[in-house]
C-alpha cells in the first residue's frame, strides 16, 4: 500500500506573521517548518502503513526555495521518501493552483491512500485536499477522527455537527485528519540520522508538465484588495483577584441583567 | 449582481441557521436568490427556504448515503453547464459538507474559491469579501478577478438571518446523475452524541474552559457554571485535542463561532484561532492567572487570578442567590 501524505512546510507560527506589501500574500521567505497540522497525518500514515504488509509512506510537499526542513522532520518520524515541488513560478499560488501541483506530484507516487490535514495552520482554506481528490478522480472523506484500512477499503469516523458518521470508501481515496487524532511520535536519534539520506525528489513545474501561466501568481484569479485594522474592542477593566474576583464577575453579570 | 445561489444545508430541524444567514445575505446583494438542496425532504424545507428569500430550490434529491461533496458539486456543475439562469455567485456554508462541495466544485469548474468569509459587499459591480486575518486583528478584503460565478465559503454568524416573508420556493429536480468514483464514499452509520441544555452556537451565555483548568475533571466546574447561567459549555481546542471534552464543544476557527451576550473564558490563553470564534461576543469576561495573556486584550472584564479559586467562589455566589 502506498500512503501519500501531503505535508505543508510553513513559517514558524510562533514568529510574527507578515504579509508581503506588494502582493499581500503571506511572507514565506524565512525558514520553514513542518506544519503541526500535518504531523498528525504523518503519524496516521505511519500507523496505517504499519498494519498492512509491504506498505510505504511517501511525502508530498510544495514549498519555495527547495525547502526540505519540514520534510526531514517527517522523514525522521519514519516516512521513506519525499517528493518536493519547488519552482519560483509558484509564488502566490491560490488553493486550486496548489492542488493542481500537488495532484500532479501525488499521481507519480501511485497512491492507494492520500492523507492531508483538514486545514493548514497558515493558509487554512481547508479546500486543497478535496480539490486534489477531484483532480485525481478519487472519493474523499474529510474531518476524520479515526481511520482504519485493510489495504482496499478505508473506514473512517467522520466528525459531524451532532457527533460522527461511520464512512466507508474504496481506495484510492483522500482522507483529511483533524488535529489530535493520533499522538505524533518524536523522531528518534536514529530516525533523524536516517532521514538525512532518505531520497527527496525535487521537481519543477516543467518536470510535472504543468504550465507556469496556469498556476502561481500568474494563474491566480483572486486578489487581496486591501487590508485594514479590525475595529478593536474598547479597553476593558483588568483587575487582579484579591479574593473578590468572583464578586466582580457577579456584579458585571448583574449589570448586564444576565442574572 | 443579478442572481445568487446558496447551498442550502438541512439538519433534523430543517435548514441550518447558517443557510438562513446566507439566504438573507444573498437577498441584500441580488434580486434573485435560488437555493441548491439535497436529501429526502426538500419539498418540506422549500417552505422555510422561500420564507428567507429563495425563489427556487434545485433539488439534488436523495444521495443514497453518499457523502454530499461529490454528488452535490456534480449537480451544481451540471446546472451551470446547462447555461440558463447562471448565477453571479455561489455561496456555501463553512460547514463540513459545505466545504467539501466548494472544493469539488472549484476543481470541476476550474475556478478558485474564497474561504473563511465573514462579510460580503458589492463594490463596482463586483462582490467584495471580508476575511479576518491574524486572529481578527486585521480585516482583509478580496475579490475574484477571473470569470464568474465565484465560489464563496462563508463562516457562521457573519450575517443575521431575517425572513423575507416569501412563499414556498419552487422545487426543481436537479439530480446529480453519474458521479463515478468520486461519489463512492458512503455513510454506513450515524452517531449522535447526547446533548443537554442550549446549543453552543445559540446560547446567550457561553462558559468556556481551556488548558488552565489543569485536569479533565475540572471541566465539571465549567459545566456547573454554564448550567447556573442557563448557558452552554465551550472549550478551547487544546482540551478538545487532549480528549477532555468532545469536539462539539470547541470554539474557534475550526470549531464553532459564537456570539453570545456574555462569553466567559476560563484558563484560556486567547490564541488567534480561538479569538476568531468568540471575538464577536457582546461582552467578554476572562479569568487567567497570566496578566499578559492575549485573551485580556478582548475582555471587558478581566480577572487576573486562579480558576481553581475564582470558579468555585463564583459558583457558590450564584447558588446562594437562587
Ligand atoms: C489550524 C489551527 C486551528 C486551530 N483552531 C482552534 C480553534 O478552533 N479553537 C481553539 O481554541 N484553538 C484552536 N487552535 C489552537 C490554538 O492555537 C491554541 O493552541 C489553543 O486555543 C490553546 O488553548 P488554551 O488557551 O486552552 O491553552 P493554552 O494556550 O495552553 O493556555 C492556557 C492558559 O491558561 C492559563 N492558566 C494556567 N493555569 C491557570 C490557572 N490555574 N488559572 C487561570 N489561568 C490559568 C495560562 O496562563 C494560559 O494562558 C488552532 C490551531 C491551529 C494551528
Ligand atoms: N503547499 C502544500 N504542500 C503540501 N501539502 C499542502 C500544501 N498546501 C496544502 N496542503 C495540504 O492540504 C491541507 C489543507 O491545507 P489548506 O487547504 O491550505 O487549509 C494541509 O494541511 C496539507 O495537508
Amino acid at each position: 500500500m502506498h500512503v501519500v501524505v501531503c505535508v505543508k512546510q510553513i513559517p514558524d507560527p510562533a514568529a510574527p506573521a507578515a504579509l508581503k506589501p506588494d502582493t499581500r500574500t503571506l511572507d514565506r521567505s524565512g525558514k520553514l517548518i513542518l506544519d503541526d497540522s500535518d504531523s498528525y497525518g504523518v503519524e496516521m500514515a505511519l500507523q496505517l502503513a504499519g498494519n498492512v504488509e509491504g506498505s510505504e509512506v511517501i511525502l508530498v510537499s510544495m514549498a519555495p526555495g527547495g525547502e526540505t526542513s519540514g520534510l526531514r522532520t517527517a522523514l525522521a518520524m519514519g516516512a521513506s521518501k519525499a517528493i518536493l515541488v519547488s519552482d519560483d513560478a509558484l509564488a502566490g499560488s491560490d488553493a486550486l493552483s496548489t492542488a493542481k501541483v500537488l495532484a500532479a506530484a501525488i499521481r507519480r507516487a501511485e497512491p492507494d491512500l492520500v492523507i492531508a490535514a483538514t486545514e493548514s495552520t497558515d493558509g487554512y482554506t481547508g479546500t486543497v485536499p478535496v480539490q486534489i481528490a477531484e483532480l485525481l478522480d478519487m472519493p474523499s472523506v474529510t474531518f476524520a477522527k479515526r481511520v482504519t484500512t485493510d489495504g482496499s477499503t478505508v473506514t473512517v469516523e467522520r466528525q459531524t455537527e451532532a457527533g460522527y458518521d461511520d464512512v466507508e470508501s474504496p481506495m484510492p481515496v483522500v482522507v483529511t485528519v483533524t488535529a489530535g487524532v493520533v499522538e505524533p511520535r518524536y523522531p528518534s536519534f536514529k530516525g533523524i540520522m536516517a532521514a538525512k539520506t532518505k531520497p527527496v525528489d525535487v521537481l519543477s513545474l516543467a518536470d510535472l508538465g504543468l504550465d507556469p501561466a496556469q498556476v502561481g501568481g500568474a494563474g491566480a484569479r483572486q486578489e487581496m484588495v486591501d487590508v485594514a485594522d479590525a475595529e478593536s474592542r474598547g479597553a476593558g477593566e483588568i483587575v487582579v483577584d484579591d479574593g473578590d474576583g468572583a464578586q466582580r464577575i457577579v456584579a458585571f453579570l448583574e449589570q448586564l441583567k444576565v442574572i | 449582481m443579478e442572481r445568487i445561489w446558496v447551498l442550502a444545508e438541512s439538519g433534523e430541524q430543517g435548514p441550518t441557521a447558517l443557510t438562513l444567514e446566507l439566504l438573507t445575505a444573498a437577498r441584500s446583494l441580488a434580486p434573485t436568490v435560488e437555493a441548491v438542496a439535497w436529501g429526502t425532504d426538500t419539498a418540506q424545507v422549500a417552505a422555510t427556504l422561500g420564507e428567507y428569500g429563495a425563489a427556487k430550490v434545485y433539488d439534488v434529491g436523495d444521495l443514497g448515503g453518499a457523502l454530499p461533496g461529490a454528488p452535490v458539486a456534480t449537480a451544481i456543475a451540471a446546472l451551470l453547464g446547462a447555461g440558463d439562469g447562471v448565477p453571479d455567485a455561489v455561496l456555501l456554508p463553512a460547514s463540513y459538507d459545505g466545504r467539501d462541495v466548494a472544493g469539488r466544485l472549484s476543481a470541476k469548474l476550474d475556478r478558485p474559491v474564497l474561504t473563511n468569509i465573514t462579510g460580503l459587499s458589492a463594490r463596482d459591480g463586483a462582490l467584495l469579501t471580508e476575511h479576518p486575518i491574524f486572529g481578527g486583528t486585521k480585516i482583509a478584503h478580496a475579490r475574484f478577478t477571473g470569470e464568474g460565478p465565484g465560489i464563496y465559503v462563508v463562516r457562521a454568524k457573519s450575517f443575521a438571518a431575517e425572513p423575507s416573508g416569501g412563499g414556498p420556493a419552487e422545487v426543481v429536480a436537479a439530480p446529480a446523475g453519474d458521479v463515478g468514483k468520486t461519489g463512492s464514499a458512503k455513510i454506513v452509520a450515524r452517531h449522535v452524541e447526547a446533548a443537554t441544555g442550549p446549543k453552543l452556537d445559540e446560547a446567550p451565555v457561553v462558559v468556556s474552559g481551556g488548558r488552565g483548568l489543569g485536569a479533565p475533571e475540572n471541566y465539571a466546574l465549567i459545566e456547573e457554571l454554564a448550567g447556573l447561567l442557563r448557558g452552554a459549555a465551550g472549550a478551547s481546542r487544546a482540551i478538545v485535542d487532549a480528549g477532555w471534552v468532545p469536539y462539539s464543544h470547541q470554539v474557534g476557527q475550526t470549531g464553532k463561532t459564537v456570539k453570545p451576550t456574555v462569553y466567559l473564558a476560563c484558563g484560556i490563553s486567547g490564541a488567534t484561532q480561538h479569538l476568531v470564534g468568540m471575538k464577536g461576543s457582546k461582552h467578554i469576561v476572562a479569568i487567567n492567572k497570566d496578566a499578559e495573556a492575549p485573551i485580556f486584550s478582548v475582555a471587558d472584564l478581566g480577572i487576573v487570578g486562579d480558576v481553581h479559586k475564582v470558579l468555585p467562589a463564583l459558583i457558590e455566589a450564584l447558588k446562594s442567590r437562587s
